[in-house]
């Protein structure tokens, strides 16, 4: 800093590049080069690749596995099955959800491409040979494919592992392929509200199974040294830490041997929260091999074995007044996990939040009761972008909302704007059990359709519809409002855990002598950019330019311990451990300043980049030079150096929400939707970057139009996953993509030291039921109820069809 | 496998070596040649992660077997550059209008970018969601990257008016 030319105080935080900065990212200069360092870039001296043999059935016995003729082929170096695991007791692993899951499947496989065994060879089109040459004879047995009759007494039991152990993780199992049974809220009460309500309507509503499908797929390199006992372990993990620990418990590695290295992640969106075999079986050849194993997953292998989401079949009724005020919310779901529990959820919540189901409104009594099931399908229900089971709820209440307005005859926005929890409720205690810490719905729904112009939209479409009905088009206009109320940032330790350690966050920083610092962080970044954003806050709390700041993450033998960034988690979470361990530098930078400046503490205060002398702002010391006289000066009674930690336990959730609305027109011939306009107005709280906002939720949105308009993993009765490879599965390209209007109001968390609530999962949550509100509405007037998800061509066609309105 | 010789000029250096016919072009580029900016993301095609310039198309290289790019001209992300070392505008606009996130897509999609504005120097916001559609992002929504390659669009254009 030049002392000569004193700049303006604008300047100097304008300079900072701190909180609220749209400041360009840090990450860009190596993507745009092709410098990114992804998993699949790593390459180690004499590595070796793994492959996995796959299950070819949904549901059958092992009776052979011949491994002869692929060992045979040169280059092939091993292969790995049930067998070679088992005297290491690692032929199954532990599930995030309490369960065990298979790593090679032992005597039976349970749904299909299950990992059977693991070739490992010198490269990858060897092991891809050897694949082909293993010879796996099965008895194939009857598979279960529908939810629905999977607790049938004839069903098959499926885990036949666990078919004597009738107390779960979750509570009792009342049959053979029942999980758990989740229970919140009030049953009685609901029924009762129910029975006495003027009006109730009950939906089943299913939210189908998809894939987070990041554009990078999952993989490691596990690199054991033998010389040193340590094991290094490279991977698309969005909780680096996490994986340490669980390295450690099921290796019996000791933890400080082991080194988790996130690099850059391709994309997550909960994907890569999960432990797969594929960690497991590349470990295990490192360590037998004693050179370094890579195994990365095909997109085939992605979306049929690692981490569905949704598959919830979810009944919701609703009783209300017939003036439409809401007296009570009863609902159950279905949840089809598959053939191992592998949710990625807190240890006490088998379903997630989904207790959030009563959304943004004031309703006095509500039940929840989730029943998981196993079926013949790929495991895992993870929170495919959106906090745990926040989108599926988000969901169901928000097309519950749709279908009471439908049947009082009232529009859907003025029964929201009549059931929102006011804002002078807030902090407000939910009927389930959650204390919404802040809000004000009603100001962010008046503010978004003032910006859509709501009530003209509704003219439009009445008059599209007249004319509709006289011959004169063939589209039907849709109009879809979605309201929600998200619950991220998990979580408090005193009730979230995964695996028994509790979900705060950390932050390191270290100020060096020259007055630029490091910071390290418990998260992983996979697109998210808090390289860019993190360096901000630190910039803002201790007044040194983001520029100056390098940010760390993914290294867990650098980084403090952290449970990693999903469910929205980052900022509510590492932010505030980021701002605090900021806080605790400046309490230190405040006691060399008054050393420094010959006062008492006291009579110093803070100025954006400097402590100055309170009435005497000429008298000051900037962070820069309090840095360097941390490194060269004996100040009596403190250490040198100037470095602080933070781990962060929130004291609640944050409670982002936003207001959404999708215009769209649909051509009843053919099916094809025209979404013509997006707004979406959210809530974060405190905007850190703008930029990257509004990239989030740009994305987000992008995700929430695949999913209601197109995705879905389907299994043929047979157990044959239908939708395994990009060729079925649908991820819209540019020309699909409609133009995205943003907007926000702001209402800080009251708890979070910047008051920042998280954003990147909100667009998913909202935008799934306003895309699925307005096909639905689209068609409300013609008798439709509700038409389930996706609504791809076909699936609108045939609505346009049994409706009598197709040509 | 018997093995061929395969001789190509990527990012303006010829390269020669031994290679399995069946060897990706993808493969041949990360593995045999250190050029990790090409990615893969589908192997079906879809994704075009792993698209790259040969011979003046954008080509799918996870699509190509190395002996269909014997002789060719390729440029892959890491030759998009100004020959003086200085960020091709396509970069420099991706960078400013956070037309990428996790940046996996990004090389593909720049390297199509660079294409597309060869053929269409002075494309419409339409054309070029269809000139990019071979291209998956699953970050961004897209409309950044359309915004991005719409502005480097203009400033070539303002720059080839100035020369």
């Amino acid at each position: 800093m030049n002392e000569q030319t004193p700049i303006s105080r604008e300047e100097r935080i304008k300079n900072l590049k701190g909180i609220g900065s749209a400041r360009k990212r840090v990450e860009d200069a190596r993507f745009t080069q092709g410098a990114g360092n992804y998993v699949d870039d790593i390459n180690l001296p004499g590595m070796l690749f793994g492959d996995f043999v796959r299950s070819s059935h949904s549901h059958a016995r092992i009776i052979s596995i011949d491994k002869e003729a692929a060992l045979a082929v040169p280059g092939v170096i091993a292969i790995l099955t049930a067998e070679d695991l088992k005297p290491l007791n690692l032929h199954y692993m532990p599930t995030l959800a309490g369960d065990v899951q298979a790593v090679l499947a032992d005597e039976k496989v349970l749904f299909q491409n299950q990992e059977i065994a693991f070739v490992i060879a010198e490269d990858r089109y060897i092991a891809a040979d050897a694949v082909e040459l293993v010879e796996v004879e099965y008895e194939e047995l009857p598979p279960i494919t529908d939810a629905f009759k999977a607790m049938d007494d004839d069903a098959p039991v499926l885990r036949e592992d666990i078919q004597d152990k009738m107390e779960g993780a979750h509570g009792p199992r009342k049959h053979k392929n029942h999980i758990f049974l989740w229970e919140q809220g009030d049953k009685e009460g609901s029924e009762k509200a129910l029975a006495d309500a003027d009006v109730v309507v009950e939906e089943l509503i299913t939210y189908q199974r998809v894939h987070p499908c990041p554009l990078e797929t999952c993989g490691c390199v596990a690199s054991m040294d033998k010389i040193n006992g340590k094991l290094t372990l490279y991977g698309t993990f969005q909780a680096p830490h996490a994986v340490r620990t669980v390295a450690s418990l099921i290796t019996n590695i000791a933890e400080h041997n082991i080194r988790v290295v996130s690099p850059d992640i391709g994309g997550g969106f909960g994907n890569k929260v999960g432990v797969y075999p594929g960690y497991i079986c590349a470990t295990v050849a490192s360590i037998v091999t004693g050179v370094p194993v890579k195994w990365v997953e095909d997109r085939i292998e992605n979306l049929t074995s690692t981490a569905f989401a949704r598959d919830y079949h979810m009944t919701g009724k609703i009783a209300a007044t017939k003036e439409g005020k809401i007296t009570g919310l009863w609902c159950h779901v279905l949840a089809d996990h598959g053939a191992f529990d592998a949710c990625a959820d807190p240890t006490k919540f088998p379903a997630g939040f989904f207790n959030i189901v009563t959304g943004s409104y004031d309703i006095p009594v509500a039940y929840v009761g989730v029943d998981g099931v196993y079926t013949n399908k790929a495991p895992g229900g993870v929170a495919y972008r959106c906090s745990f089971r926040v989108t599926e709820a988000a969901y169901l209440i928000e097309r519950m909302i749709e279908i009471l307005a439908q049947k009082l005859n009232m529009d859907p926005v003025e029964l929201r704007l009549k059931n929102f929890i006011k804002k002078e409720q807030f902090p407000y205690q939910s009927a389930l059990g959650w204390e919404y810490d802040s809000g004000d719905y009603h100001t962010a729904m008046e503010k978004g359709m003032a910006a859509v112009d709501y009530p003209a939209l509704r003219a439009e479409q009445a008059e599209k519809r007249a004319a509709f009905d006289r011959g004169e088009t063939r589209t039907l206009m849709g109009i879809g409002t979605a309201f929600f109320t998200e619950i991220v940032g998990a979580g408090p330790v005193k009730n979230c855990d995964i695996l028994g350690l509790g979900m705060f966050d950390s932050c390191e920083i270290r100020i060096h002598p020259t007055g630029s610092a490091i910071a390290r962080l418990g998260t992983i970044s996979q697109g998210q950019g808090h390289a860019t954003t993190f360096a901000q806050i630190v910039a803002t709390e201790i007044g040194i330019p983001a520029e100056d700041i390098t940010l760390e993450e993914g290294d867990t033998d650098t980084a403090p311990y952290g449970l990693g960034t999903y469910g929205s988690r980052s900022t509510p979470v590492a932010g505030a451990a980021t701002a605090m361990a900021g806080r605790k530098i400046r309490a230190k930078a405040q006691m060399i300043a008054a050393y420094l400046l010959e006062v008492h503490e006291g009579d110093l205060e803070w100025d954006v980049d400097r402590f100055q002398i309170k009435g005497n702002p000429e008298a000051h010391k900037t962070m820069k030079e309090i840095a360097f006289a941390s490194y060269n000066q004996a100040i009596p009674g403190l250490e040198p150096g100037l470095e602080a930690v933070s781990y962060y336990d929130p004291p609640n959730m944050t409670y982002p929400y936003g207001a959404y609305f999708c215009v769209l027109d649909i051509d009843v011939d053919t099916g094809v939707v025209d979404v013509r306009r997006f707004y979406a107005l959210d809530d974060c709280g405190t905007r850190i970057n703008p930029m990257i906002i509004e990239g989030q939720v740009h994305g987000g949105l992008t995700e929430a139009l695949a999913i209601a308009m197109g995705q879905e993993i389907t299994y043929d009765e047979m157990g044959n996953v239908k939708g395994g490879s990009l060729m079925d599965f649908y991820l819209p390209t540019a020309v699909e993509t409609p133009v995205w209007e943003t907007d926000e109001t702001v209402v800080p968390s009251p708890h979070h030291p910047i008051g920042a609530k998280g954003v990147g999962e909100s667009p998913n949550v909202g935008g799934v039921p306003a895309f699925s509100n307005a096909v639905n509405d689209a068609f409300a007037h013609k008798g439709l109820t509700h038409t389930q998800m996706p609504h791809d061509h076909w699936r609108v066609w045939k609505t346009a069809e049994k409706l009598g309105l197709s040509g | 496998m018997s093995k061929m010789n395969v001789k190509m000029t990527v990012n303006g250096k010829e390269i020669e070596s031994l290679s399995e016919p069946r060897t990706l072009l993808i493969h041949f580029l990360r593995e045999d040649h250190k050029l990790k900016g090409p990615h893969i993301g589908c192997d079906t095609g879809h994704c075009g992660a792993c698209t790259v310039d040969l011979d003046g198309k954008s080509v799918k290289s996870c699509m190509t077997f190395v002996g269909q790019a014997n002789g060719a001209n390729v440029t892959t992300i890491e030759g998009i550059a100004n020959p003086d070392g200085t960020l091709h505008v396509l970069q420099e606009a991706f960078k400013e209008h956070h037309g990428l996130q996790c940046g996996f897509c990004t090389p593909g999609m720049i390297t199509r970018a660079y294409r597309l504005l060869q053929e269409n120097p002075s494309p419409t916001e339409k054309e070029i969601r269809y000139g990019i559609s071979g291209n998956l992002c699953r970050c961004t929504g897209y409309q950044n990257i359309v915004k991005a390659i719409s502005m480097a669009a203009q400033t070539l254009n303002t720059q080839e008016a100035a020369e």
